[in-house]
């Protein structure tokens, strides 16, 4: 590819720059012609090198300052993954002002919150589809006073004043640069490190989400110090396809890009990703616990129709990494013909499965924000695949904890980053100081400091504890975090991992605080029970009549009850096994308020919606009726109404530490 | 979506047609015209003739009586390969693509008129032939960016779903760049979002890149919404030829739905 030169060192820029925007011109004078950003456009990857980014940028930055963005104003970014977005945050920080980057996929209503909050300036989207959004919700918003499209299409009609095509602001950044030569350079230097640098917004599991102020000292440092704990160079190749609005997505390929310099692409479309990271190769890999689980059934789903040959072929060679390829990958001693035997399995089959993933090139994949199965662990790890679960919060810009290479254990999350402490509190909950701690929260004094004590330590609203290997195990979030009326601790978050584990299982709620015994509601996981109910030749149209047909109820037990005799070895939690369950008629969806954007399982909100079924399960009935509202994808709302069946799950008694 | 792309002159002006299989009268002196930039749409029960008619503006089939005039030339005889190269382009109501070959491939196959280089010369790929490939392809990369189907891009397509084989179709049928685009039942056997999609994209179509259309459909919320002009068949006879609020209120149209008087 290239020609052989020596790879230089993170740390090289470390005196000087303490911005990202001085970080980006150090990297436009040392490596000009070295590949920044990358785009498939037409089907052909498109590249910017450093010097192209840098000298765009400025011309983002003045256009957006013509049109009168101010050091201190906002600006909205919101989009898919796309270099120009990453650029107008990088012109907005050259021009001292503060990014705010949202989730693309919400709609205009969800939008309002954080625009007006944010009190944002102007506005840099990507196309037609978050124009239309931001125009219906204008006339709240009236510190808004520019909105810049980067895709022009369907644009043409568009006559509203304020709404400018990005190429029109680059030109306009191009001229005032020609008139007043060295007023960017000006803006640039006037920066600080200790200058707040960007805000995300927190998913808001509760209440109202809250702007995360972090400085440029707490993201580089950062950056920084990840990038020297996992070795990272200006050679990584990263593929950026998570929310843009998410703090990891920000670490991974925007802050750490401009720390070390490496070159980051972005997906042509967000239904072309698996294909995207076969053509790219990613070296370096984020990814939440679905989409490992995803491609871990994928594959096993295809090997489950492949010829009996391949299927004894694959198996057989599984095992066989199974047994050493986890030693291999930590660099422990392994005999020569379990050597032999794996790299003849690389050859035939770890070597093209890692490359039907796209992690041929693969050095370090990280997890986080669930808990992750064993099997999962197992698998990519035994195929020389080096996945990490990672702990870090927004309010930590990302890092607290990660696994060492060496001693990566499944049910925790590893131990503090390098500058990071972690404490417990009495309670059980997590605390943590470091240099990534956030500068403050927007407008919430408040706020800020319950979070954050006089000491500096930010209070995570996580319970755990640290292992007999110092590594932290996270249970659940502090507030969740319960008891049953025997006095039993009870986790759901906890209780959900364990069961979200089986295949068959896709979301789960507990219940449980300050009752007599454990209930759950349960989400099956449509590809795999569908997969399951064609091998048995049972029929159905749906999910709805899938999730209510008697042995798919069996099922659904039969893991119930194997997570039961596992939780009762549990020294703490034994007395929270799940004694009631019922599956729910329809997929919990961010649409209808049930998960956050992330994912996450919103609590109150599902135990207000569902409160009849709660009552159901608590009183003994055999089934129970429930009338809910949907969201359609096109912004309908319709009704679905359901009988579901409830039933009882075997629990063990609990079996003492000293016994097992 | 608001228009503001205006509506031209008559470019096509099918005068008194009459097509006969043996005994079955498939129309019977139907005139009508298509202006330049509109979307016209067809419609009728079935049976009505839509079909045929299309056919004849296509040069497929030829009329018995009457002619066809496009663009100020009344057409003689002529091959649906010549009516291509006038610019006329057209999807199938049974969908028509190579179903072994890639998405990619099937809409190449809509740039072949745009193809030079001889037999030779494309069986080496070499030369010209090569130059004009590069060239091709990237067009038809546009067609595949604005029709957003980047995804399937190399997915054989009697591998996928009804919806997307019909925007498929619709993506080679433009790789022709069409001045206008005979659309048969573009939206037969699609779910609600598909439709929606589907109606998108021929709104964007004939506004980005100014196409004239001509279509059938059955789905009349669908004809209501999109067609700037509504011609109505009946047994091969024209019962109805106007706006689509004229049409709503037409009591021959109405009978011919409501099956009143015959």
């Amino acid at each position: 590819m290239a020609k052989p030169e020596s790879i230089r060192p993170a740390q090289a820029q470390e005196s000087v720059a303490d911005t990202f925007p001085k970080l980006l011109q150090a990297h436009a004078k040392t490596r000009s012609a070295r590949p920044a950003m990358r785009e498939k456009d037409l089907g052909i990857w498109q590249t910017w090198n450093w010097d192209e980014v840098a000298i765009e940028v400025r011309a983002l930055a003045l256009g957006l300052a013509a049109k009168g963005f101010k050091r201190g104003d906002r600006l909205a970014v919101i989009g898919d993954n796309r270099p120009r977005l990453y650029m107008a945050i990088m012109a907005a920080q050259c021009m001292g002002g503060v990014p705010v980057p949202l989730y693309q996929d919400a709609a205009a209503e969800e939008m309002v919150f954080v625009l007006s909050d944010a009190e944002v300036s102007m506005a840099v989207v990507e196309d037609q589809e978050q124009v239309d959004k931001l125009l219906e919700i204008r006339d709240r918003l009236p510190a808004l006073q520019a909105i810049v499209y980067d895709d022009p299409r369907g644009m043409r009609h568009y006559q509203h004043d304020g709404v400018y095509d990005m190429a029109e602001i680059l030109g306009a950044g191009r001229i005032h640069h020609d008139e007043h030569p060295l007023f960017f350079q000006s803006m640039v230097d006037m920066g600080r490190g200790s200058d707040p640098a960007i805000m995300l917004y927190t998913s808001g599991t509760t209440g109202h989400p809250k702007g995360v102020l972090h400085t440029y000292d707490s993201m580089i440092i950062t950056a920084r110090n990840a990038a020297n704990l996992e070795g990272l160079t200006e050679r990584e190749e990263v593929l950026a396809y998570l929310p843009m609005a998410w703090v990891g997505d920000n670490l991974f390929s925007y802050a750490q890009s401009l720390v070390t310099g490496f070159c980051v692409s972005c997906p042509e479309s967000s239904d072309t990703v698996m294909t995207d990271m076969r053509e790219i190769g990613p070296s370096y890999y984020f990814a939440p616990p679905r989409v490992y689980e995803n491609l871990l059934t994928q594959v096993m789903i295809r090997m489950e129709d492949a010829g009996r040959f391949k299927y004894w072929l694959f198996h057989y060679f599984m095992n066989h990494a199974r047994r050493v390829g986890t030693d291999i990958l930590e660099g422990k001693p392994v005999g020569f013909w379990d050597r032999l035997g794996y790299k003849l399995g690389e050859y035939l089959v770890y070597g093209p499965v890692k490359n039907v993933l796209g992690f041929t090139r693969l050095k370090l994949a990280y997890t986080a924000g669930e808990a992750i199965g064993p099997e999962l662990f197992d698998f990519y790890r035994a195929i020389g695949v080096n996945i990490k679960q990672l702990y870090g919060q927004t309010e930590a810009y990302v890092m607290v904890c990660v696994h060492p290479n060496d001693k990566v254990k499944p049910d925790t999350v590893g131990v503090p980053v390098p500058g990071v402490e972690v404490k417990i509190a009495d309670n059980g909950e997590v605390l943590f100081r470091g240099p990534g701690t956030f500068h403050s929260y927007w407008k919430r004094p408040d706020a800020t400091n319950e979070t954050r004590n006089a000491e500096g330590w930010v209070y995570s609203g996580d319970a755990g504890y640290f292992d007999e290997d110092g590594q932290l195990k996270i249970i659940d979030r502090a507030k969740d975090v319960g008891r049953l009326t025997n006095g039993s601790l009870f986790a759901p978050k906890y209780l959900e991992n364990k069961l979200k584990f089986f295949q068959h299982i896709k979301e789960v709620v507990a219940f449980g605080d300050g009752q007599d015994y454990t209930t759950a509601f349960i989400n099956i996981d449509l590809t795999a029970v569908g997969n399951w109910a064609e091998k048995r030749g049972l029929p159905y149209t749906g999910y709805t009549d899938l999730a209510g047909q008697a042995p798919v109820y069996e099922l659904i037990r039969e893991c119930i009850e194997k997570m039961n005799a596992d939780l009762a070895r549990d020294p703490k939690l034994h007395g929270s096994q799940i004694k009631r369950f019922l599956i729910l008629h329809k997929e919990l969806d961010a649409d209808d308020g049930e998960l956050t954007r992330t994912r996450k399982v919103r609590r109150k909100f599902i135990a207000e919606r569902y409160a009849p079924l709660i009552e159901a399960l608590y009183d003994g009935s055999q089934a129970c009726s429930i009338d809910t509202v949907v969201k359609f994808e096109d912004g309908r709302s319709g009704n679905l109404r359901a009988t579901l069946q409830i039933r009882d799950a075997k629990t063990y008694p609990a079996i003492t530490s000293e016994a097992a | 979506m608001t228009q503001h792309r205006k509506i031209g002159d008559v470019i096509l002006q099918a005068e008194a047609i009459s097509l006969s299989f043996g005994g079955v009268k498939a129309l019977s002196n139907i005139s009508l015209e298509v202006r330049e930039h509109e979307i016209l749409s067809i419609i009728g029960p079935n049976g009505a003739g839509k079909s045929s008619m299309l056919n004849v503006i296509n040069g497929v089939y030829h009329p018995q009586q009457g002619h066809v005039v496009y663009r100020g030339k009344t057409r003689d005889r002529m091959r649906p390969h010549e009516a291509a190269r006038q610019g006329i382009a057209r999807t199938f109501q049974n969908i028509a693509l190579f179903k072994g070959m890639s998405v990619l491939d099937n809409i190449m196959t809509g740039r072949n008129l745009k193809m030079r280089a001889n037999f030779i010369q494309q069986a080496l790929y070499w030369g010209r032939a090569q130059r004009e490939e590069i060239a091709q392809r990237a067009y038809v990369e546009k067609i595949i960016d604005f029709l957003e189907i980047q995804h399937i891009r190399k997915t054989p397509v009697g591998r996928l779903p009804y919806g997307l084989q019909k925007r498929v179709e619709l993506a080679r049928a433009l790789a022709a760049e069409p001045t206008m685009l005979l659309l048969d039942e573009p939206m037969a056997g699609m779910n609600v979002e598909e439709k929606q999609d589907m109606c998108r994209f021929i709104l964007d179509v004939n506004d980005e890149f100014g196409t004239t259309i001509v279509l059938i459909e059955h789905d009349m919320g669908v004809v209501m919404d999109i067609s700037d002009r509504i011609v109505v068949l009946d047994y091969g006879k024209k019962i109805g030829d106007g706006t689509p609020d004229e049409i709503r209120v037409n009591p021959d149209v109405i009978a011919a739905y409501l099956g009143g008087s015959h």
